[in-house]
């Protein structure tokens, strides 16, 4: 599963900026990461770090006006995503690249029956006709678990609880077996135990599909189930990017450990769990330096003057930080940090 | 669902009753004697007192309220001051009229709004969105009876296209219904606007976005959907407006209907042809918001058990 | 120099703090500088309020002289709006007329108010039977479509212009019983308003110094509303001669009488209309720009 062909997803340099009355907020500020067949990327953050406008970039479905994506590129098969005229770009969402969002509660339109809704994709894309559309909706339905789909597809959301809306988006953003699925936040809004389930759910559709996932997330759970690469973003930036056992293993950016530290840990008694001090700088108004250095406990003056760039380590970790640097002028030694 | 019919049902009957109770207390403040007034003029002392008798007018006040709502409910409102015919007799010759005014002024509010808004709703902030509204703000400024006479002078005085007043024709309801229904269309388009642009915002439009809707399936079938059931509260409350305003509607364009017999009724102090037209025009406006509000019940129901 | 600073310093921070009414109108304000729109309408409200306190300087003839010889006159440099059938000058009708139909708006809403702030915080802040009771006589008057509530209080009581003010001044009492229950009852769960009450403050307190002064805006939107509607319905009703009298120059009475000219003589009817147009224009744009400064999602 997790061989590596050619990248199917390359985001370069992106950036997607908003424009409001109290100024420019730069939600996302130059983001690279690559997607390949197959691959489960998760981007981690806390909740405005820019995981989801980053997401929502992709598919151009940012709010515009106020936002536009600023600049840099998106590369679907070698196709850039950001430049390709709306039309072209509506025969790839839902059909190529899908998207799970967040809250099933509201994202399924109330006053249309969940098969039609997820037949409507399948005719637009697929190019079958009612009834094909209709069975295969049905099937769709089957596929993601939920039991008697005939009755259910005639159904309104407001008959179907949280966990079967999920499921219902779920067979929405499969329906036309996409190459990429974009999850944003799957399971935040659902209970515990049908979190799980609906994680095994798109890896099962994964693996059967062989798509390549994109997983946002803020749950660090989530990614160790899931992921096999990590993009671990702050502040619009991209602070950590590694495999999913580097990570949880070995993490280097100061934000990282302090994501980790903050983990409930099975086998340790604490009381307390550790939270990073400090919040995240104003996106209308970042820090010339790196922008975690206000919350960053190893701070250097050069921190707050300089900001680092993403880069690569001897073990293919890119972290963005300048104690990973020859610069590195810090008291605390590069080796003591690690 | 039944119900909610049901109750609702219920809950209009002390409604009803209280329509009865506030008619029949204002015809109350009327000053001076109700006996002498309805014996007329010069009338007998004899004549008075008879008329006091007949009318059960010695009685004490609750009695007579009683008695005011018994007949209604078995279809009496009484007898015209003026020529002595029972009141529902000429409120159901005029009734038919005011309902005809009142259908073609509802669909050119709603009509005529919920496209308004919608135009202006698909491009916020256009140069269309921008005259749209402000057409529509002049809508609910411009007072109806001006609006009335400005049409006909331009349409009958001027350009002679259309019949200046009467109730002849289909050409004749165009100025009247175009009058009666501009104020509640410019109402129904910025609530029209303002809910799609509220749906707009919705997840799930962001959902049929990604799935690579073409916008204008998205604007028609995913959002106007939802748009639009708010909306049917205002029209079911502009149908009160409406109601209303063909009291003035039917006198500026003389038309014989339920409002300008009202407004005659009151000129000429007819009290049980007012208490009749007014109670009447209630109760179907009591009727219709039932229908609006079960209307209104039956689409919005999937949305507040979201 | 030194010294004078020291001791105004701490009076303008008590100032600021005893004084909280102050501060909000400065908010107000504020609010308005920034929306456009009810900036516009507000000077067009200022405009009719200058033309109502100065119509005896402002008008060119007298409102009432009938000069025969002159009537049916089109617009011209003597008479820039022409004159009516009587040959009174139009604009000298028009402007001595503001104060009319602009009194008439604002006793009736005043008078609407009044009693429907009364019903709405007792309602809301006694709930139960109250409120039930309350709400039920409210629903009933709103049971009576548009002005035909105020067509039957006009029947009963007489055609005259106070009788209009109370007609539809009771047209609107429902209308802010409805709005300032509501606001009440979402008052009424703050804490602080149960800590006011743990201290002993009696209902009467509470519901005047601690709830009415916070429900304040949704009523300033809704009267300002309620005043182009009012207008519109006092003149209506003026136009169908339930309301002012002849020779009033009342707008509504002076475009029944342009009614009767239309064919001959428009602009007897166009310009009083035009003079409520703009004026109810005004209040509305007011009301939607006040309504979009008080709504807390439009604040961001």
């Amino acid at each position: 599963m997790n061989e590596k062909n050619k990248p199917i997803l390359e985001v370069k340099g992106l950036k997607t900026h908003f424009t409001t009355k109290r100024g420019v907020s730069k939600a996302v500020d130059g983001i690279d990461f690559t997607l390949h067949k197959g691959e489960t990327l998760g981007i981690v953050g806390e909740s405005g770090c820019g995981k989801s406008m980053t997401s929502l970039s992709i598919l151009r479905l940012i709010p515009s006006p106020p936002g536009k994506i600023a600049g840099g590129s998106v590369l679907f098969k070698g196709k850039d995503l950001v430049t390709m005229p709306e039309g072209e770009m509506r025969e790839i969402r839902g059909n190529e690249i899908s998207m799970i969002f967040q809250e099933p509660m509201t994202s399924l339109n109330p006053v249309i029956p969940v098969g039609e809704q997820i037949a409507e994709a399948i005719r637009l894309h697929q190019k079958l006709g009612k009834k094909a559309a209709w069975e295969k909706s049905v099937e769709m339905l089957r596929l993601v678990g939920i039991p008697s789909p005939e009755k259910r597809a005639k159904q309104e959301p407001f008959q179907l609880s949280g966990g079967m809306r999920q499921r219902v988006m779920i067979a929405m953003a499969l329906a036309c077996t996409p190459e990429v699925l974009i999850a944003d936040e799957p399971t935040t809004a659902l209970d515990v135990t049908i979190q799980s389930q609906i994680l095994e759910l798109i890896k099962d559709l994964q693996t059967k599909i062989g798509m390549g996932v994109i997983m946002i997330t803020h749950d660090l759970g989530v990614v160790a189930e899931t992921c096999d690469k990590v993009a671990v973003m702050y502040a619009g930036n991209i602070v950590e990017y590694a495999s999913t056992e580097q990570i949880f293993a070995n993490p280097k950016h100061p934000y990282t450990q302090g994501l980790l530290d903050s983990l409930p840990k099975i086998n340790e008694d604490v009381d307390e769990l550790k939270t990073i001090e400090g919040s995240i700088p104003s996106p209308y108004n970042m820090p010339s330096g790196c922008r975690f250095a206000s919350r960053c406990p190893y701070k250097e003056e050069m921190c707050t003057s300089h900001k680092p760039e993403l880069i690569e380590q001897n073990d293919g970790v890119k972290v963005r930080c300048w104690k990973y640097t020859d610069e590195w002028t810090g008291t605390i030694k590069k080796e003591e940090v690690v | 669902m039944l119900m909610f019919i049901l109750r609702r049902i219920l809950q209009i009957v002390p409604v009803i009753i209280g329509v009865t109770f506030v008619v029949f207390f204002i015809m109350q403040l009327v000053p001076g004697d109700p006996a002498v007034l309805l014996a007329g003029e010069g009338a007998s002392k004899e004549a008075i007192e008879a008329v006091r008798e007949q009318l059960g007018l010695n009685q004490p006040l609750y009695i007579q309220y009683f008695e005011y709502l018994m007949n209604v409910f078995k279809g009496d409102l009484g007898v015209s001051l003026k020529n002595s015919q029972p009141v529902l007799d000429e409120i159901l010759v005029r009734l038919p009229i005011t309902i005809e005014l009142a259908f073609f002024s509802i669909i050119i509010t709603v009509v005529l709004g919920m496209t308004a808004g919608i135009i202006s709703a698909v491009k916020p902030y256009s140069l269309t969105d921008v005259s749209v509204m402000l057409v529509a703000l002049l809508g609910i400024s411009l007072p109806s009876f001006w609006l009335g006479l400005m049409l006909m002078y331009f349409f009958s005085v001027k350009l002679q296209i259309l019949p200046v007043a009467g109730w002849d024709s289909l050409l004749h309801v165009i100025l009247p219904a175009v009058t009666l229904g501009a104020g509640g269309a410019a109402i129904v388009a910025r609530m029209t606007r303002s809910s799609m642009l509220e749906v707009i915002r919705q997840d799930y439009i962001r959902t049929a976005r990604a799935k690579g809707l073409r916008e204008h399936i998205i604007i028609y079938k995913h959002a106007l959907r939802n748009a639009l059931i708010p909306v049917i509260t205002v029209v079911g409350l502009q149908f009160g407006a409406l109601l209303g305003g063909t009291v003035l509607v039917e006198s500026i364009f003389a038309i014989n209907g339920l409002g300008r017999m009202i407004v005659d009724a009151i000129r000429t102090r007819d009290l049980p042809m007012v208490q009749g037209g007014v109670l009447f025009a209630s109760l179907i406006f009591v009727v219709v918001n039932l229908f609006v509000d079960v209307f209104y019940r039956i689409f919005n129901k999937r949305i507040e058990l979201n | 120099m030194s010294v004078e600073v020291k001791t105004e310093q701490p009076t303008v921070i008590t100032q600021s703090i005893s004084n909280p009414k102050e501060s909000k109108l400065k908010d107000f304000l504020s609010i308005l500088m920034i929306n456009k729109a009810a900036m516009v309408g507000g000077i067009i409200i200022l405009f009719y309020i200058f033309i109502a306190l100065f119509a005896p300087l402002l008008a060119p003839y007298s409102p009432y002289d009938i000069h025969l010889e002159n009537k049916l006159m089109p617009p011209s440099a003597d008479h820039w709006l022409g004159t009516d059938d009587k040959g009174r000058d139009i604009l000298s009708r028009i402007l001595y007329g503001s104060r009319l139909s602009m009194g008439v708006g604002f006793a009736a809403v005043l008078f609407g108010a009044f009693f429907g702030i009364i019903f709405g915080l007792v309602a809301g802040y006694y709930g139960k039977w109250v409120d039930s009771i309350i709400m039920r006589m409210m629903d009933i008057m709103l049971a009576f479509p548009g002005i035909l509530l105020a067509l039957a209080i006009i029947a009963a009581l007489g055609p005259s212009l106070i009788n209009v003010t109370i007609a539809v001044g009771a047209f609107s009492v429902p209308l802010f019983a409805r709005i300032v229950r509501g606001s009440t009852l979402e008052v009424k769960r703050l804490e602080y308003i149960d800590a006011i009450r743990s201290l002993g403050a009696n209902d009467l307190t509470i519901i005047f110094k601690h709830i009415f002064p916070n429900i304040l805006s949704p009523i300033i939107v809704q009267g300002t509303l309620r005043l182009a509607t009012a207008i519109l319905s006092a003149a209506g009703l003026s136009f169908l001669g339930l309301g002012a009298q002849p020779p009033s120059p009342e707008w509504g009475t002076m475009l029944s009488i342009g009614r009767d000219f239309l064919f001959s003589a428009p602009y007897v009817a166009l310009f009083p209309g035009l003079a409520i147009s703009i004026l109810v224009l005004g209040f509305n744009i007011f009301g939607d720009g006040l309504r979009d400064a008080f709504d807390p999602r439009m604040k961001k």
